[in-house]
């Protein structure tokens, strides 16, 4: 295997949790909500995927047990901010710091054990060819998924009328509920679909990226996350540029470091967080770009005059 | 049955104070449920975790150790969230504080005098409230995000810190291990009585007293509840939303320095690669639970410096991890937002069917 080919797959490797937890997180969004629980479900998301796998040996269970735990914490906040309509910031802060605690607590048998490791998938002929073959068609499913989401997720949400209709209950949800939209309900499903896919995310952390369990491993991986929907403008085809280049900064640290170039490992480790505040400079100086795209009811509770 | 909203006329202010011991019971009463799903016995189990900590002389002062910096940091993000102002990254700003006072036992190690510590404990407010003047300043000239950039922040102070006592920092007689030199003499900060109590619980009430006369009496504290609750109306007013933001962050950045400096000065006693369990996180907990009040803080403070100490006690008699702790907290802080919702609105069950639907 080639130097730039290890290169190119572990970028891949790192790329993609930050992508899953991404277009879930901008389908929420999209909706007019504001979920920054991000991090706590996706590490709920890797513990259970991690212990499911481990219990039973497989690893698709695991991703199964992950989706599961990553929509039922979306769901606790969901019932907080939409029926009880408490503030979206808080609860999603509560959300991460129940997942951080509740993930260390489960995750304590766990430490140190094997993990079962998520088996790229075997295409006969084309996964043999070569550096093409094992980066174009040796990936795991997690990887295939998420690049299929990007653009099924931009469908949907800018070509359908299922996607006009979040972004509508996102962008102003007195008129989407004076159309006869159940705002509520949508924002439901959107802020289960997020849930799901940080599950997802830290499934793939769990099974794939360090088949393993160590605690935090996230992180602030659901925090990046958080600030590539505000990098992308609320935009699926620009996340996952966005994804990939964070991924590439995630990798070039790691890479460096192995080079062993006299740089402080710490500095380098600080890479991908200074980057995240590098582009959210970069994005909100840009005024008009943010502004065509943000969905104005971000962050507002919506209560139904009756 | 559907769940229903009722709104309130005007807030409930009973509920403003039951809400949160609403919230603590529950907390309480699932934390039973979950001790006896573990297979000990809820009432003893709960004895330790939340009794326990409050029935010894030395275990209060422990805990008066713990809550020294959830209240100094809690008042600050109280004042913070009153203004809508997201500072999360009061962990960093703590670290940044702490490392900014140690500069002082690390290249002067020998300057012994009371100047000496009334220099760290000024570099240590000076470095958070810096370290908390970023944000604020990216937030104000390019409107970026604090939520976002405060954490990533922590992450950064955290590595610096890491960096710092495990190379330049590093204490050349310490055996290789990942410290800094051993604040002695004028270094350290003065203690209290026999324990671990230090200096910094006098400056957490004093904070939460002046902040508390600031937030009620004086004009800034009316310009912060403005902005607030009505950004437009302080707008139309002449208030200045940046200069709220700025306000915000240097004084809880300051805060949360102090409280780091006087970790590491107090109980510490050195620079070690972790100094807070999590301090500046759980003190967001500890400004909801408080209500947001810098008073409310000094009680939320101590009842969330209690889960720490449960925490550990359960684990050595219970034999449970003390991770238990953070769950707890979640759990609280989780309790606490929901039950406010009682606060402003009374919440009925109407039976769900087609001949209750109406148009």
């Amino acid at each position: 295997m080639s130097e730039l080919e290890a290169i190119i797959l572990t970028i891949i490797t790192a790329s993609t949790p930050l992508l899953l937890a991404a277009i879930g997180e901008l389908v929420t969004e999209r909706s007019g909500v504001l979920n920054l629980g991000v991090e706590g479900m996706m590490i709920m998301g890797a513990v259970c995927g991690f212990a499911t796998a481990h219990l039973s040996g497989s690893a698709l269970l695991g991703i199964v047990a992950a989706l599961f735990a990553g929509f039922a914490m979306s769901m606790l906040f969901a019932f907080l901010t939409q029926t009880l309509l408490t503030s979206q910031v808080a609860s999603g802060l509560a959300l991460t710091l129940l997942g951080l605690g509740l993930s260390g607590l489960i995750g304590e048998s766990f430490t140190g054990v094997p993990g079962v490791k998520l088996a790229p998938l075997y295409i006969p002929l084309v996964s043999d060819l070569p550096f093409v073959g094992p980066i174009l068609f040796g990936q795991d499913i997690l990887v295939y998924f998420s690049l299929m989401l990007v653009p099924a997720v931009g469908y949907v949400l800018l070509r359908t009328r299922a996607g006009l209709i979040v972004t509508a209950v996102g962008g102003n949800h007195h008129s989407a509920h004076a159309l006869g939209y159940n705002v509520i309900a949508v924002r439901y499903i959107c802020i289960g679909f997020g849930g799901a896919c940080s599950g997802l995310a830290g499934a793939y952390l769990s099974l794939a990226y360090t088949p393993q369990w160590i605690e935090n491993m996230s992180s602030g991986r659901g925090w990046i996350a958080l600030a590539l929907v505000v990098f992308a403008t609320w935009l699926p085809r620009r996340l996952l540029v966005g994804a990939y280049l964070f991924g590439t900064v995630w990798i070039m640290g790691l890479y460096v470091q192995g080079l062993g170039v006299a740089i402080p490992s710490q500095l380098l480790s600080s890479l991908p967080y200074l980057v995240t505040i590098a582009a959210l400079i970069i994005i909100s100086r840009n005024k008009t770009l943010t502004k065509i795209n943000t969905p104005a009811c971000i962050g507002q509770p919506f209560a139904p005059e009756r | 049955m559907t769940l229903v909203l009722e709104k309130r006329s005007a807030h409930s202010i009973v509920l403003v104070f039951t809400s949160p011991i609403l919230a603590i019971t529950i907390t309480v009463v699932i934390g039973g449920i979950i001790f006896t799903g573990l297979g000990l016995d809820p009432i003893t189990s709960l004895y330790i975790y939340f009794v326990e900590p409050v029935t010894t002389l030395w275990s209060i002062e422990e805990l008066i150790v713990k809550a020294t910096p959830l209240v100094l940091i809690g008042v600050g993000l109280s004042v913070c969230y009153t203004a809508n102002v997201w500072n999360i990254g009061a962990e960093g700003q703590l670290t940044m504080g702490a490392l900014a006072g140690s500069a002082v036992p690390v290249f002067f190690t020998t300057w012994q005098s009371p100047a000496a510590l009334i220099a760290m404990l000024v570099l240590g407010a000076v470095g958070g409230a810096l370290y908390g003047a970023i944000p604020a300043a990216l937030k104000n000239r390019f409107g970026a995000n604090e939520i976002l950039t405060s954490l990533m922040l922590v992450y950064v102070a955290q590595l610096l810190l890491d960096w710092l006592v495990r190379g330049p920092w590093r204490d050349p007689q310490g055996y290789n291990f990942p410290q800094s030199v051993p604040f002695e003499g004028w270094q350290v900060l003065p203690f209290i009585g026999e324990g671990r109590v230090h200096i910094g619980v006098v400056f957490a009430i004093i904070a939460a007293i002046v902040l508390f006369v600031l937030m009620r009496k004086s004009l800034w504290g009316f310009k912060v509840r403005v902005i607030g609750s009505a950004p437009r109306a302080g707008g139309f007013a002449g208030f200045a939303e940046k200069r709220v933001v700025w306000f915000c962050f240097l004084l809880s950045g300051a805060l949360a320095g102090l409280a780091g400096i006087c970790e590491v000065a107090g109980p510490g006693g050195q620079l070690q690669p972790s100094i807070s369990p999590g301090y500046g996180f759980t003190a967001i907990i500890v400004a909801f639970l408080g209500r947001l009040n810098p008073i409310g803080v000094i009680f939320a403070g101590i009842l969330l410096a209690i889960s720490y100490l449960g925490g550990e006690a359960a684990q050595v008699e219970l034999g449970i991890s003390d991770k238990t702790a953070q769950v707890f907290q979640g759990m609280l802080l989780f309790f606490i937002l929901a039950c406010d919702t009682l606060i402003h609105y009374r919440i009925r069950f109407v039976p769900s069917g087609p001949m209750t639907r109406r148009a």
